[in-house]
């Protein structure tokens, strides 16, 4: 692979401004105590991406050890079982660990490092950003604790053991909806309390300002190594690049590079659950029923909730995707137009995840496979020169007894 | 009856006055509206005021209460299911000022349910409703500008924090900011009673009255016992009780009335 084009990291980094904000989404919604502790790590991490030795530290570990650059696919079966534009993956189920979530942990832990924290604390949906702070804490040399709601324990139970295994205590959460959003609240409330020695490593580009910014751009490695890429092999930008939306990373991660390339299409993927109509999903954007601007874990986004302001429960068969708000950044980036917001649903994702099996041998995430959904209603809409560039942003093992059981495989 | 005009930060201010002159801190009980049902939370109220609050702090129930220990989580979350809601909350004061409570009292609040509300329509029937301050954990003074202007327009006070993690120069920001006094933390962490406050709490707390000179100090968080409040009182114009109170309460009315009791008389003993 050629050296990707540092200018691209420059070219879009207009926003946040320096109080967090992307237009009115993003902040500081926090606790005085936590304040100061924002302040020191915003200025640790200005300080290190102004470091070469610390650049040049992250970027060996990305090569030697997550295995970067990952490779960009072309789905040769998949584009013609759908027969129109050609589709693309970028294989962050290839990184060590197998998803992106290796990325932002491995950043953010040399960042501990760096700082002298050696407690590092982790929130977990699916699993996959708990096994990677874990691999980061373990690969460094820090002690690693991971709060992980207790359904989630339940439906992806191999990652709790994988996390065990790499030497890192997993702390269940029996508050409120036992998922990602009250495994958030634990993390922030061990912060709080053990401030002073204990980093706290976010896994999405959610949170208090700087914690979007900072896994956007730890992230942004996806999309400046797969622009690069997709140069190379096929000689020009594609269409169309979609992802799934979870709490945000790797959209954002994918998206950032081709930001100000115009004729490139942004597109993010939402879990649609059982349906919008059935009020039971995790799309912050697609449902203004029941989801509005608000305030939730330190930042101002689209949160699901009630009239009363509080926040509603979510579904959605994918761990990862299951959260009542979004990163700031995708609600900016959806009001000012530059990416648009789709959703799958649980029965499309789970479609997309055997299709995608069969015809690329590829077994992708659960989350992953709502991006690949989105492939399968697209494609056949565009021509056959057009270029859908999809995120492939994390491998399907994890999610073998939650597809067994909706498949009713033997 | 001279005092229901005097609301908001006038009212506060007066309470600390009145404190001084006895030569003792404030009690400022915290109550979750709500717990363990919307009757028992006003009946909570009334006991804490026969006991001799100050002031209160009255909580508004959210689901995701990320500064809150187990007690008050589990409260609140009890209060979410008997369907406390923030009109409810409002109309509960309302009824509390007509039968001629005239303490002030502060709304304990996470940021989203106020928005949830809208900011402007919120102050305004908060204040209507004898309300006469805000107390939101989860608003730093940096977020806090689309607040200060509707609780400037309405006299009510809008309380700050300060953390043993604040720096001079966040204690300087938050002594400008100041709107009735500064809710200082004493300890890092989240809410619940604790057995012990922390060692090095009389230095911070002289730290910050460097700075605050008269504005009113007011301790929170982990406070349990009558014991902290002697050692604390020399340091502090008012104290607040929350999980210990939430617990007694949940023994019965008794118990919160004579944990009520203690706390208010031991600010009379000497340490
Ligand atoms: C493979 C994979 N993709 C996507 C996500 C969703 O997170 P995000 O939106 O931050 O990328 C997760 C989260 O756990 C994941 O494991």
């Amino acid at each position: 692979m050629t050296t990707p084009d540092p200018t691209i990291r420059v070219a879009s980094t207009d926003v946040p401004d320096e109080r967090g904000y992307f237009g009115p989404f993003g902040g500081r919604f926090v606790p005085e105590t936590l304040v100061p502790a924002l302040d020191e790590l915003e200025a640790a991490y200005r300080a290190a991406m102004a470091d070469p030795t610390f650049q040049a530290e992250l970027a060996h570990l990305q090569h030697s050890y997550t295995g970067r650059p990952t490779p960009v696919s072309y789905a040769k079966r998949l584009s013609e079982h759908l027969g129109g534009a050609q589709i693309y993956l970028k294989r962050e189920d290839l990184a060590h660990t197998g998803a992106h979530k290796i990325n932002n942990a491995l950043g953010q832990a040399l960042l501990a490092k760096r700082m002298g924290k050696q407690r590092v604390i982790a929130e977990t949906g699916a699993g996959q950003h708990g096994v990677a702070s874990a691999t980061a804490a373990a690969l460094l040399g820090l002690d690693c604790h991971v709060y992980m709601g207790s359904v989630d324990m339940a439906r992806q139970r191999p990652n709790v053991f994988r996390m065990k295994l790499l030497g890192a205590e997993v702390i269940p959460v029996e508050s409120g909806s036992k998922t990602l959003k009250d495994a958030i609240n634990e993390s922030i409330r061990d912060w709080v309390t053990n401030v002073r020695d204990t980093f706290y490593l976010l896994g999405s580009a959610l949170g208090p300002h700087p914690y979007p910014m900072m896994v956007r751009d730890f992230q942004s490695v996806i999309g400046i190594e797969a622009r690069q890429q997709i140069l190379d092999q096929a000689g020009r930008l594609p269409d169309l690049c979609i992802a799934c939306v979870g709490g945000g990373s790797n959209a954002i991660g994918l998206f950032h590079a081709f930001r100000a390339d115009e004729g490139v299409a942004l597109l993010g993927v939402e879990a649609g659950g059982r349906g919008i109509d059935s009020g039971e999903h995790a799309a912050r954007f697609a449902d203004p029923t029941i989801s509005r601007p608000g305030v939730l874990q330190g930042t101002r986004s689209y949160v699901m909730q009630n009239e009363d302001g509080q926040i509603l429960n979510t579904h959605s068969i994918s761990a990862g995707l299951d959260y009542a708000s979004v990163g700031p950044e995708h609600a900016y980036l959806r009001q000012t137009e530059r990416a648009g917001y789709t959703i799958a649903t649980d029965d499309d994702a789970l479609a997309a995840f055997r299709l995608l099996s069969e015809l690329e041998g590829i077994i992708p995430a659960l989350e992953t496979a709502h991006a690949v959904a989105e492939v399968i209603k697209q494609a056949p809409k565009l021509p056959k020169e057009a270029m859908i560039l999809v995120n492939l942003s994390g491998r399907g093992d994890k999610d073998l007894d939650t597809v067994i059981e909706a498949l009713g495989f033997d | 009856m001279n005092h229901s005009k005097a609301r908001g930060l006038r009212a506060i201010a007066a309470m600390f006055d009145l404190a001084r002159q006895a030569g003792r801190p404030a009690f400022l009980p915290f109550f979750p509206m709500g717990y363990p049902s919307p009757e028992a939370s006003l009946d909570a109220i009334r006991t804490l005021a026969a006991a001799g609050a100050d002031g209160f702090e009255i909580g508004v129930p959210f689901s995701d209460p990320l500064a809150d220990g187990p007690t008050i989580q589990a409260a609140t979350q009890i209060a979410l299911e008997k369907g406390m809601t923030v009109p409810k909350v409002l109309a509960s004061i309302k009824t509390l000022r007509a039968e001629g409570l005239t303490q002030p009292i502060l709304l304990f609040s996470y940021v989203n349910p106020l928005l949830a509300y809208g900011i402007d329509e919120l102050i305004a029937a908060a204040n209507a409703a004898g309300v006469d301050g805000l107390i939101i954990p989860d608003l730093p003074p940096e977020e806090a500008d689309l607040f200060a202007g509707a609780c400037d327009e309405h006299g009510m006070a809008l309380v700050f924090f300060l953390a043993p993690t604040s720096s001079d120069e966040r204690v300087r920001l938050v002594v400008n900011q100041a709107r009735g006094f500064i809710y200082v933390l004493s300890l890092t962490g989240v809410t619940g009673a604790r057995r012990d406050l922390p060692p090095d709490l009389s230095d911070f707390l002289g730290r910050v009255r460097v700075q605050a000179g008269s504005t009113p100090l007011v301790l929170g968080f982990g406070i349990s016992q009558p014991e902290h409040v002697r050692s604390i009182a020399p340091h502090v114009d008012g104290f607040i009780v929350g999980s210990a109170l939430v617990k007694a309460a949940a023994a019965g009315t008794d118990s919160l009335h004579e944990l009520a009791l203690r706390l208010r008389h031991a600010t009379y003993e000497e340490s």
